[in-house]
């Protein structure tokens, strides 16, 4: 990553064809590949773990139940009972982030969520599935939501436009907030990394102090391995609560 | 539901289509520092593409099949654990019941042996009192007879007493007097002397 004495901490997103000409002409990067690892992992993860179907569980079969359990109570009891319909879906999207921000951390590795392309993709996605159920849903009742209810008629010019903004900001904000995280999560695990290489250039007295950039990469894994699950969770819960406003009569 | 469930996956198929087009679609003007925003690149607009199919690809296998099998695993064992508790709550109701029975029959059991006891006891006392009775009326009656046979004996020896006082007195009266008396006298006066002491 780091390139001699410029060091370019963007060059860890760059995509790269795998498979040489076929991959370039599949626009199939090393972001696919790792989205394919990342879903069987998880995959791999739920099929070994129920795999005995214990009454009494295992470590791994009580540890995929969890995951269950915990995607499936968020979705019921966020989106009310109509939310076990949705509950694949929650927990399709939980998983494919969780996995993603989590196989990014491996070293030498590829973090897919830190593409903005892909994360728009899946927050638009959201959107216009909540646009989809809610006019479903509410057929359309769905735009009376524009005018918050009590509000003065006279108001109605100022609020219908911010309710309408806030409602198309929504696939935005969901997907700038996983990729901001993830890039600079993975931006100061670069400049760090780099200030230890910085530091070897200057002797003894360098190595020695290379040591705090090492310990602040350390202390920097532990904080991404918890952003990694919460923006996962925060995607999830986001999703619910739109689904919660859709669904809702 | 079900209908709800068509909706999410004809959302996904719609969002996959209508996604890949407007990623396909996206001008590539932002050709800026960051990687990501080089949306002229083909492999930044690809991975939108490859990832709406790995996206949908990952949602049908896990709704069809692996959320399907936990969702069985859990509500087996719900379902086992139920079942479980209504044999043990059963069970404890069977023991309950045994246990009260058994009491009631102790208890039962218990007041038998105390009527019979009762009876035993009773039946014991009013044969120890008719023996007790039996053996009175026996004594008594012998008693009785013992008190004839001395009455008797008394009788013989008191006749026979005046017998030998007759006899005693006409041998006295002989050696006395060397008469012998008339025994007829004697007898009277001897009947008379012991009605005189009062000796029956």
């Amino acid at each position: 990553m780091a390139g001699g004495s410029s060091i370019n901490v963007l060059e860890q997103f760059e995509l790269h064809p795998v498979l040489g000409g076929l991959g370039e002409a599949l626009r199939f990067s090393q972001s696919p590949l790792y989205m394919i690892a990342a879903v069987c992992l998880v995959l791999a993860f739920l099929y070994f773990g129920m795999r005995p179907a214990a009454v009494v569980p295992g470590r791994l079969q009580a540890a995929a139940e969890v995951c269950y359990e915990f995607i499936h109570n968020m979705a019921v009891d966020t989106i009310g009972p109509e939310g076990a319909a949705f509950f694949p879906f929650i927990f399709t999207l939980f998983f494919f982030i969780l996995a993603g921000n989590y196989i990014g951390l491996l070293p030498f590795s590829f973090t897919f969520t830190s593409h903005i392309a892909v994360t728009f993709a899946m927050a638009f996605m959201v959107f216009l599935l909540t646009v989809v159920v809610s006019l479903k849903v509410q057929g359309l009742r769905f735009f009376a939501h524009f005018m918050p209810d009590g509000a003065s008629p006279f108001l109605a010019p100022l609020l219908i436009p911010i309710e309408i903004l806030s409602f198309l900001s929504r696939p935005v904000s969901l997907s700038i907030r996983l990729f901001a995280n993830m890039v600079a999560g993975h931006v100061m695990f670069d400049i760090f990394a780099s200030f230890v290489i910085m530091l070897a250039g200057f002797g003894v007295v360098g190595d020695v102090f290379a040591i705090g950039p090492i310990a602040i990469n350390v202390a920097l894994m532990a904080l991404e391995l918890l952003v990694g699950v919460l923006q996962a969770y925060v995607f999830a819960i986001l999703t619910c609560i739109y689904l919660r406003e859709a669904v809702a009569h | 539901m079900g209908v709800i469930t068509k909706t999410v996956r004809a959302g996904l198929l719609a969002t996959v289509c209508g996604v890949s087009l407007l990623a396909v679609s996206a001008p590539g003007a932002y050709a800026t520092g960051m990687p990501q925003l080089d949306f002229a690149n083909p492999l930044v607009t690809g991975q939108v593409m490859w990832g709406a199919i790995i996206f949908f690809v990952f949602y049908l296998v896990l709704s069809k099949a692996m959320l399907p099998g936990v969702a069985r695993v859990l509500h087996d064992r719900s379902q086992r654990i139920t079942g479980d508790l209504e044999v043990a709550r059963s069970a404890k109701q069977d023991a309950d019941k045994a246990v009260a029975e058994l009491q009631q029959a102790r208890k039962d059991a218990m007041a038998e042996a105390q009527a019979h006891l009762q009876k035993v006891l009773d039946e014991e006392h009013r044969a120890a009192d008719q023996q007790m009775q039996e053996i009175n009326a026996r004594l008594a009656s012998e008693i009785a007879d013992a008190e004839k046979n001395v009455a008797a004996e008394k009788a013989r020896a008191l006749s026979a007493l005046k017998e030998i006082a007759a006899d005693t007195t006409q041998a006295l009266v002989q050696r006395l007097t060397g008469v012998v008396p008339d025994a007829q006298l004697v007898a009277r006066n001897v009947e008379s002397a012991s009605a005189h002491r009062s000796i029956i």
